[in-house]
């Protein structure tokens, strides 16, 4: 691996096509071509420099253009698999019957995708992998050739070999009476077409829109930028989505915004008319919602609380949470995602004398608060011995509830009365006649009304990731505008003190903008014409042919 | 040389870093979806709840001894079963620097005195209204048991049903040496 000495004394790095500093061509095939290939202006690509140890082939395979085009066909053909079948999580089934709905819905064909895992593509673990290896391609290509054609672009000698001259695609040759005025004649021409100008003895060199050849590069910094935002939701505390359902009444603490709490003053569903239309209901279609909204009121606990200590919570605020107006606080937004109607609040019962039917006074349970004894006054009380919220039978005598919330509520009383002062005891399950275990009773227990309340499920959501993705996506596209709308166009000019003209031109793409301002140049400093090398002499006016068109794509870089 | 080594070193840096990225990306999707309590090792985070008897009970102030502590509903099942256990173990280990803490979810105040007492259960019940506690220690399905040790950090974390063998063996575990 060692370094090519040009002819002109430089010592240029192994792998460098153009020498760096007078630009004559090191590499064979280069000294045989006509117009040298100005591809990353002739410097070497690093990777291509150094493959000794086993982390240089690493490097070198991801920084390998042919590799990274690879990678993108390969990641464009998963991705669009993923999308011949709605994703798992798009799927309007439940969690564990997802599998049976593909089957039923698709066929043999859902079978096998969701049991190939294509249901799931996006979160697989080999989709990740190969779009994190497109990323290394990108990060790591990017560094081998932007580095290098950066150094090379802000080295740049004003004076050029004539070797590097002769095979540039715009050539022009010839004498000029005056060196000097021609000289100052093209720095002022070129200075007013807002080329930056050096001069270099009998040399000059003309610029204009070297940052266009930046434009890829910057592109895949927003979209290195990008795929970080995208990685970044995994980060605890960059990405939120949790769910909470809170009654009427209930105050409770929200899932992932630490030291808040919500209260659930009311839930509100309002609908367009009282009845169905004809329509609608032969449809099964229910009447259309109006408005759901749950007017809540958010609290905070003060600096330094503990969880679990909600006696000082301080009030932020009421707000009205509806569709598509989400409480929003401190970088999270609660929207509103779907409500329970008529959950059991409470339940009044009388105390009546079952031959009489004469009424002792009426108790009224609180769900949320059921107390043990309920004086009636009179010698009459009625005490709640057990409470089973969500009855479900009876194990070794004993009444077991299913889950904690009142679906099926059922209590075991205790009643006395002046006239049985012992005491009756009596089960009552709501909608089931009062079971007597301990004999007939003198009195019972009367349903007499409820109240309800509705549940209100909220979605907490925090996404911090967004500004990271909005700016990765401009940086995107400010490299695409840079590097598809500006190009960069260099004139290299040498007239010896004899009058001896050398001129040369390279534009990384737009040959026509360039042609334009050499044009005018050549008229305005009387400079020989010039002529494209790639033009056949044949047919001069016809510029545009297949084989030009290929070299010129490649020299966007 | 000098200047072959650094540039090894720099390509072994960029490559490694993205590597973890991906590697974390990976993981951090797998895991995604399963429902964790906090981890073993972490510090067990503070919390104040009150207890049948209106007694304020924070973990911080059981600094020094461990903790048993247990989260559970009088709905479910396999929590009602092992009580009467925890409350067996609790006798023994009480004096030996282990302290039993059940925090109930969100019931109320009636059916779990009343559970409490049909199980004559000593050790402290609290209630977590708001499930704030549940909510900071991620729990999802009861029962969950966490071990605290001395020093405050989650030893062990138990999901689902212990016998009381089990039980035992955990109390034994964060025992203040």
């Amino acid at each position: 691996m060692e370094n090519i000495i040009c002819a002109c004394g430089h010592s240029n790095p192994y792998g460098t096509k153009l020498c760096e500093k007078c630009g004559r061509p090191l590499t064979e095939e280069g000294k045989q071509t006509k117009v040298v290939d100005m591809r990353y202006d002739g410097t070497a690509i690093r990777s291509k420099t150094y493959n000794t140890t086993f982390v240089d082939k690493i490097w070198n395979f991801f920084s390998s253009v042919k590799v990274g085009i690879a990678l993108i066909i390969i990641t464009l053909v998963a991705a669009s698999i993923g999308t011949i079948l709605p994703q798992a999580i798009y799927v309007n089934a439940p969690e564990p019957s997802k599998a049976e709905y593909y089957e039923k819905v698709y066929g043999v064909l859902g079978k096998l995708y969701n049991n190939l895992g294509l249901s799931h593509l996006y979160n697989t673990w080999w989709f990740q992998i190969l779009v994190g290896m497109l990323a290394i391609s990108i990060i790591v290509a990017s560094l081998d050739r932007g580095l290098p054609l950066h150094k090379s672009l802000k080295n740049q000698r004003v004076k050029r070999h004539e070797s590097f001259m002769k095979r540039q695609r715009i050539i022009a040759e010839g004498q000029v009476p005056n060196a000097d005025e021609t000289l100052d004649k093209v720095e002022q021409k070129m200075s007013e077409l807002k080329y930056r100008v050096r001069r270099d003895g009998s040399a000059l060199l003309a610029e204009r829109g070297r940052f266009a050849r930046y434009g890829p590069y910057i592109n895949h910094v927003g979209l290195i930028i990008f795929l970080t935002g995208v990685m970044l939701r995994l980060v605890p505390g960059f990405y939120v989505d949790e769910t909470i359902w809170i009654r009427e009444g209930e105050t409770r603490a929200i899932p992932g915004m630490d030291g808040y709490f919500i209260k659930n003053n009311k839930f509100i569903l309002e609908t367009h008319g009282e009845k169905q239309q004809g329509g609608e209901a032969s449809q099964g279609v229910n009447v259309m919602a109006k408005n759901y909204q749950t007017d809540i009121t958010l609290y905070k606990q003060p600096e330094g609380a503990l969880p679990g200590d909600s006696d000082n919570l301080e009030k932020l605020r009421d707000y009205s949470i509806r569709v598509n107006h989400p409480l929003k606080e401190n970088g999270f937004a609660l929207y509103q995602m779907n409500y329970r109607l008529n959950e059991l609040r409470q339940m009044n019962f009388n105390l009546v004398n079952k031959a009489s039917e004469e009424s002792q006074g009426q108790i009224e349970i609180d769900l949320t608060n059921p107390k043990k004894q309920y004086d009636l006054g009179d010698g009459s009380s009625v005490q709640i011995l057990v409470y089973t919220p969500d009855f479900d039978g009876f194990e070794n005598g004993e009444p077991q509830t299913k889950t904690s919330i009142p679906n099926n509520p059922a209590f075991l009383f205790r009643m006395t009365t002046p006239e049985t002062p012992e005491g009756e005891v009596s089960f009552v399950e709501i909608r089931k006649p009062p079971l007597e275990p301990l004999g007939e009773n003198k009195y019972r227990m009367k349903f007499a009304g409820a109240e309800m309340r509705n549940s209100s499920n909220f979605t907490i959501r925090k996404d911090s990731t967004i500004p990271i993705l909005f700016v990765g996506g401009v940086i995107f596209m400010i490299g695409v505008v840079i590097g598809s709308y500006w190009n960069h166009r260099r004139l290299w000019l040498q007239v010896d003190p004899d009058g001896r003209v050398l001129m040369a031109a390279h534009v990384n793409k737009n040959m026509f903008s360039m042609k334009k301002d050499l044009d005018s140049v050549t008229t305005f400093a009387g400079l020989p014409p010039y002529r494209d090398q790639l033009d056949k002499p044949e047919d001069d006016n016809k510029s545009a042919k297949p084989g030009t068109k290929e070299k010129e794509g490649d020299n966007t870089l | 040389m000098e200047k072959k080594k650094k540039r090894l070193v720099i390509r072994t840096i960029i490559l490694a870093v993205l590597v973890l990225a991906i590697g974390y990306t990976v993981y951090g999707t797998a895991t995604k979806d399963k429902v964790e309590l906090i981890a073993v090792g972490s510090k067990a985070p503070d919390f104040t709840l009150v207890d049948l008897n209106g007694e304020k009970h924070k973990l911080s102030d059981y600094k020094g001894q461990g903790v048993f502590l247990n989260f559970w509903g009088t709905w479910c099942k396999p929590c009602e079963k092992e009580m009467p256990a925890m409350d067996r173990q609790y006798k023994v280990f009480k004096d030996q620097g282990v302290q039993t803490l059940a925090v109930n979810i969100a019931q109320t105040d009636f059916e779990v005195q009343n559970f409490v007492d049909r199980y004559e259960l000593t050790f402290p019940v609290v209630i977590d209204k708001t499930k704030s506690v549940m909510t900071a220690y991620n729990v999802g399905n009861l029962p969950a048991t966490l071990l605290i040790d001395p020093d405050g950090k989650v030893a062990k974390i138990i999901t689902g049903e212990m016998t009381e063998a089990k039980i035992a063996s955990y109390m034994e575990l964060v025992k203040p040496k």
